[in-house]
């Protein structure tokens, strides 16, 4: 089955031409089934593939399709690589990515770009599955620039709005700096080490450099730069509230679900070179732990929904950089997953509100929709229990439980990622009821249009499933201590090392984290739902605050003018290219000269011969004198 | 002939040739412009022959007859600018013909 | 023979096309368009010959020789290797869509106009061709003249200053080329005794270190001038701004070329030392072009000035390529004298049908035409993301391989290299931006792209995107000519340092005497 891996990436990128060939000339339901269906087969040839994978026993397969330059040694290949880690991306972003597919066919219905958009969405799978089978990063960098390309066609879909274009642009420049980073990592690379060969580079690595060699470190940080950007980390992470301008499924698929984790895939990637940069990889925890504290509290004042949900993202991809910072490289795919899985739930859930409401996205506009769409409040809820990490039933405990205790416990963990991590899930809770009340609970405040068709409502539920029993494939010691996930990755990403003496604080941690994501609920019911009156007095107390947290710490504002606004100063006031100007010069002189001359040539004869005299004279003369 | 000196003859020349170049510059009215024009290829036909005797060749005076010929085709052209000139701007001022100037 | 046949098919068509003007333009056009197409099959031809013998004997192609002026050693001498049979396919490829793109947009003097664009083709052609110094001049000077009377006589409005100073500035430059040339030949006559303009026999040349380097400012000036290089860029912008379409389209996609071209077929093999030694400044010039140029792109409101200065960016990489001396790097280089062609050439293209459609060349009175005009919004798009080099279209390959290959001689200068990138996705999606986004109430009809103008764009599209995914036949064509002048310059290295080695030792030896 394994020689049918290029159908994985190949069948939507068909699909994908298919629509953009036809040029929106096919019906709706033929346009659907191709974008949809596209997407649907990846997915069960991703699933049996899976099987024979994991029935096999694991054994990586390498798939050469042609050879895409070949100069010198260097060598690039249209190459795939599976293996374990390939695996569980491929399996999550074709079955979550169809999920998506179908609900945006109920979501796009009345659009006028319905078959562009599945074009996009469907390149956009594929870019995304080029990257996660890439067996060299060349080709990943492909995947990684095409998604890069898919999200800002799709961000900037509604084309006639012109701030959704810049929206666009300003995810594809940001996300473009850390590119930059990353290919001068590919440059480094390839000079020290002779290949862009993944595996190659993994099986190298360790003998050519040895731990906390500075080409390493300096290759993990440039590495770092791309993931940071793709992944909407600190410092680049203000592309992905503006993103929120694209269709809600876009949100869904690609800013929450898979592109923005691509860095985390890159970063487990390429573990072994973190770990041969020490310094590099503490500054991924240190990072994500920042990242998600600030985004966090962020997302405590938004009132955009969906911009919400983006701040949560962020905060929560915040997650996965800390495990991958302390090694904990099977929680952090682990969180991945669960978290594709709720946040796809929640953007979905957010879009069919947002449609509902007659393109609403103000929260305090919303309320007591409760009982108007009992199918996605319930799914909404349990998307919004999973985020929260709401104990023992939500996957999401599980995931985030782990990190939460190996930032204290892992041999990399300190008390401070721990902290950290642990005021993250509090204000995880609170943002995430806040959210829950304001939209669904109080009264209603705006008409509620046709509910939501099935198309819509079916992938809720599964996801709604999904994000409650995902969890179950591995269970922390103190609950039946199932590690179906970790031993499936082990081959390929190493085990976390514990600190001694920790094992046993692990059902304390726990305790704390499930008391905190309780606190939390309260918290948000307390001002959302009982005290509404107080929240007025904490705005007015809190304004400066609350105005800072809400434009996301500021960033915006100092990048603009650390470079937008002097590269625009710069543009401006060199618009007409000041090194024209010896040209111009050039020609003033000429004609300054032209014009001096000119004087001389009167027109009266006596001036002349007077001139051929003295010429003459002055030759003479200097004939004399050199003489 | 022979004894009088080269110098003497030279500075005949020369100062035959100074005049014509002066009244060249000072005159206004373009006939005398153009005999003193005639003055200064006399002066420079003059060195020509001091100089053919002092070394005893012809060629100084095959050049003199050359200037002589030259002489006289320009005097030809010359006076036909002239009249054209005097035609045109109702004038023998030399100065006055001054519409070519740049 | 078949080599001087292009070169004739191209000047006799263009004196045919010029007579046939008289009575009907309509045939004046086709006939045009049938000898680049004829030129264009046998090019290809030759192409697919070569690629079917998989270790070709030597790097040479086909060669063509008859004496021209044999007293001063000047020969017609043409001669074909991989770099030259892909420049001549980008030649006659981008010439017949030149045809076709100013089939509607010239009614005005037909006749003489494709007597010009096929000229200054038969020019460009002829400078990838010959191989004598002389002859390089000769078809160097070809190419100006008709491309001087293109800009001045169809452009727009303020055409005549941008033709005068196009031909200034390539005229000037070209000069000191004609010196250097003439120092050459008489240096290589001094030393040998054989007076010739051939390029084959001037490789051979010996030269003082103090000579190469004056010899080579001279070609070298020419060639940058051309490229160009930031600061002797200026005649490009409003050139390119002010010719017709298919004159900016020969501009960018070729005559631009001729620089590069030059670059790696005379500078580096006839100068190795001399190159070497200058190689951290070109170098250097080659960044500071990438990230002047695509600020001043960026900053550009009228289209074709702002597609004209991602040229200046994009030819940056050219000159730090070449200037890199390894085979990554040349590769890239000549990676990046084709995608570029195609990839500036197809903005130019919809710049021109832009302008026909709207009448103004500034993108601030452009907007939401992607509700309009969706098919040209996609080619746009595509080639945008061509220009900010998207991996999957050529671009990307010839960047990449510029500056993996520039990462190994220098790898401060690389990383601002680099960082033109994020630069070129400003420029370039300020163009989509500006061009395609947002809503507009029209006055006028705005039709989309019509049959002729995907019969040009389409075509296009489908080059960038299989150079992109499938570079390796190019980079196999040109790969032996690569390494023939890598080992020229390595052998020169060892050769000049083996001189060194035993002047030190005779002084050495003067030393002990005394």
């Amino acid at each position: 089955m394994n020689e049918f891996l290029w159908l994985i990436p190949a069948l939507p990128l068909a699909g994908a031409l298919v629509l953009i060939l036809t040029r929106g000339n096919l019906s709706r339901t033929v346009a659907s089934i191709i974008g949809a269906g596209s997407v649907g087969m990846a997915a069960i040839v991703a699933i049996i593939i899976n099987l024979d994978f994991i029935s096999s026993g694991q054994q990586a397969y390498h798939q050469v399709l042609w050879t895409w330059m070949n100069v010198d040694d260097f060598s690039p290949a249209f190459a795939f690589y599976l293996d374990a880690l390939s695996v569980i991306f491929i399996f999550v972003i074709t079955f979550v990515g169809f999920l998506i597919h179908i609900y945006s066919i109920g979501f796009m219905a009345d659009d006028s770009g319905f078959s562009r958009f599945f074009a996009f969405l469907n390149l956009f799978v594929c870019s995304m599955l080029i990257l996660v089978l890439a067996d060299n990063l060349v080709l990943l960098y492909l995947g990684w620039e095409g998604v890069g390309l898919c999200s800002y066609l799709l961000i900037g879909f509604w084309y006639d709005e012109e701030k959704n274009g810049y929206a666009a642009r300003k995810a594809f420049i940001i996300t473009r700096v850390g590119d930059t980073a990353m290919a001068i990592g590919l440059f480094m690379l390839f000079s020290t080490l002779g290949t862009l060969n993944i595996q190659e580079i993994l099986t190298q690595a360790p003998q050519a450099w040895t731990v906390g060699s500075q080409t390493a470190i300096a290759i993990a940080f440039l590495l770092l730069g791309g993931a940071v950007g793709k992944s909407a980390q600190l410092p680049l992470q203000t592309w992905l509230p503006d993103a929120m301008a694209g269709p809600s499924p876009v949100s869904a698929l690609i800013h929450a679900a898979t592109m923005v984790t691509a860095g985390v895939y890159l970063i487990a990637r390429m573990h072994v070179i973190f770990e041969l940069a020490p310094v590099a990889q503490l500054w991924v925890g240190i990072i994500g732990a920042i990242t998600l504290l600030l985004a966090g509290f962020s997302a405590l004042t938004q009132f955009d929904l969906k911009r919400v949900l983006a701040y949560s993202t962020i905060s929560q991809i915040g997650y996965m950089f800390l495990a991958l910072g302390i090694g904990a490289w099977s929680s952090a795919i682990f969180h991945f997953m669960i978290h594709a899985f709720f946040k796809a739930l929640l953007f979905l859930g957010a879009g069919a509100v947002i449609m509902v409401l007659h393109h609403e996205h103000d929260m305090f506009k919303m309320g007591g929709l409760k009982n108007k769409l009992p199918v996605i409040y319930w799914t909404f809820l349990i998307g919004a229990a999973s985020l929260a990490a709401l104990p023992f039933i939500t996957a999401g405990f599980y995931s985030k439980d782990q990190i939460l205790w190996l930032a204290w416990a892992g041999e990399k963990g300190n008390i401070w990622f721990y902290l950290a991590a642990l005021i993250g899930a509090l204000v995880t809770s609170i943002y995430t009821f806040r959210m829950v009340f304001l939209t669904f609970f109080g009264e209603e405040k705006t008409h509620v249009g046709h509910g939501a068709g099935r198309l819509i409502t079916i992938p809720l539920v599964i996801l709604a499933v999904l994000s409650l029993l995902g969890g179950f494939i591995e269970l922390p010691h103190t609950m039946g201590h199932v590690t179906l996930l970790s031993d499936f990755l082990q081959p390929v990403l190493p085990d976390v090392v514990l600190r001694p003496g920790t094992e046993q604080s692990e059902w304390w941690m726990q305790g704390i984290a499930a008391i905190l994501c309780l606190l939390g609920i309260y918290v948000a019911y307390f001002f959302y739902m009982k005290r509404t009156d107080l929240r007025a007095e904490i705005k007015g107390a809190t304004y400066e605050l609350n105005r800072f947290w809400f434009s996301g710490w500021g960033f915006d504002a100092l990048y603009d003018i650390l470079f937008v606004q002097p590269f625009l100063y710069l543009a401006r006031t060199n618009k007409n290219d000041f090194l024209d100007k010896i040209n111009e010069g050039m020609v003033t002189g000429a004609n300054f000269f032209h014009k001096t001359f000119a004087l001389t040539q009167n027109g009266v004869m006596r001036w002349y011969i007077m001139g051929i005299v003295v010429g003459a004279i002055l030759i003479l003369s200097l004939g004399l004198l050199l003489h | 002939m022979n004894n009088v000196p080269v110098e003497a003859g030279l500075i005949l020349a020369g100062i035959l040739f100074i005049l014509g170049l002066i009244s060249v510059l000072i005159r206004r009215n373009i006939i005398f412009m153009l005999i003193s024009v005639e003055i200064m290829l006399n002066a420079a036909g003059l060195a020509f022959i001091v100089a053919g005797a002092r070394w005893g060749q012809p060629d100084g005076q095959v050049m003199f007859i050359f200037i002589v010929t030259m002489a006289a085709a320009e005097v030809s052209v010359g006076l036909a600018l002239i009249l054209q000139i005097y035609h045109q701007i109702k004038t023998l001022d030399g100065d006055a013909a001054n519409r070519m100037k740049g | 023979m078949i080599l001087l046949w292009f070169i004739i098919i191209l000047m006799g068509s263009g004196v045919l096309a010029w007579i046939a003007a008289q009575w009907n333009t309509q045939l004046c056009r086709w006939i045009s368009l049938l000898a680049l197409v004829i030129n264009f099959v046998f090019a290809t031809l030759l192409w697919l010959d070569t690629e079917r013998l998989s270790e070709p004997a030597s790097t040479w192609i086909s060669t063509f020789k008859v004496d021209w002026i044999p007293t001063f050693g000047i020969s017609f001498n043409l001669a074909l290797d991989g770099l030259s049979l892909l420049m001549l396919l980008l030649t006659f490829l981008l010439g017949a869509l030149g045809v076709v793109a100013s089939w509607r947009e010239i009614q005005y003097r037909v006749g003489f106009y494709h007597f010009n664009l096929l000229w200054v083709l038969a020019g460009i052609a002829g400078v990838f061709l010959t191989m004598d110094l002389f002859l390089f001049y000769f078809f160097w000077e070809v190419m100006l003249i008709p491309m001087y009377f293109l800009i001045g006589i169809w452009g727009h409005e303020n055409r005549n200053y941008a033709a005068f100073k196009f031909f200034i500035y390539t005229q000037a430059s070209g000069l000191l080329m004609l010196l250097a040339i003439l120092g050459l030949y008489f240096v290589h006559g001094r030393t040998s005794g054989i007076y010739t303009f051939n390029y084959f026999e001037l490789l051979d040349t010996v030269m003082a270190p103090g000579t190469e380097r004056w010899l080579m400012l001279g070609f070298l000036i020419a060639f940058i001038v051309k490229l160009p290089v930031v600061p002797f860029h200026n005649w490009l912008p409003d050139a390119h701004s002010e010719a017709p379409t298919a004159g900016s389209l020969i501009l960018a996609g070729l005559l631009l070329k001729t620089g590069a071209y030059g670059l790696l077929r005379f500078v580096v093999p006839l100068f190795p030392n001399a190159s070497l030694e200058i190689a951290p400044f070109a170098m250097l010039f080659g960044v500071i072009g990438i990230l002047y140029g695509a600020l001043l792109a960026y900053s550009q409101t009228d289209l074709k000035r702002l597609v004209a200065y991602t040229s200046v960016s994009h030819m940056g990489f050219v000159i730090l390529g070449v200037f890199a001396f390894n085979e990554l790097a040349w590769q890239g280089v000549v990676m990046q004298m084709i995608t570029h062609g195609i990839s500036t050439g197809a903005l130019f293209l919809i710049a021109g049908a832009l302008y026909e459609r709207t009448h103004t060349r500034n993108i601030e009175k452009m907007r939401g035409f992607w509700a309009k005009m969706p098919f040209m919004a996609t080619i746009g798009l595509i080639f945008s993301m061509a220009s900010l080099g998207l991996p999957g279209l050529g671009n990307f390959v010839a960047e990449f391989l510029t500056l993996v290959g520039a990462w190994q001689s220098n790898p401060i200068l690389t990383i601002f290299a680099t960082v033109g990138l994020v630069a070129a996705t400003a420029y370039s999606l300020r163009i989509m931006q500006k061009i395609f986004y947002g809503k507009v109430e029209l006055t006028y009809t705005l039709p989309d792209l019509s049959i002729r103008e995907k019969f040009v764009l389409v075509p296009m599209v489908v080059v960038i995107i299989t150079l992109g995914l499938f570079p390796q036949p190019v980079l196999d064509t040109t790969r032996p000519l690569v390494q023939d002048i890598l080992n020229n310059t390595k052998e020169a290295g060892i050769k000049k340092e083996t001189i060194l080695q035993q002047e030190e030792m005779l002084g050495l030896k003067g030393g002990s005497h005394e």
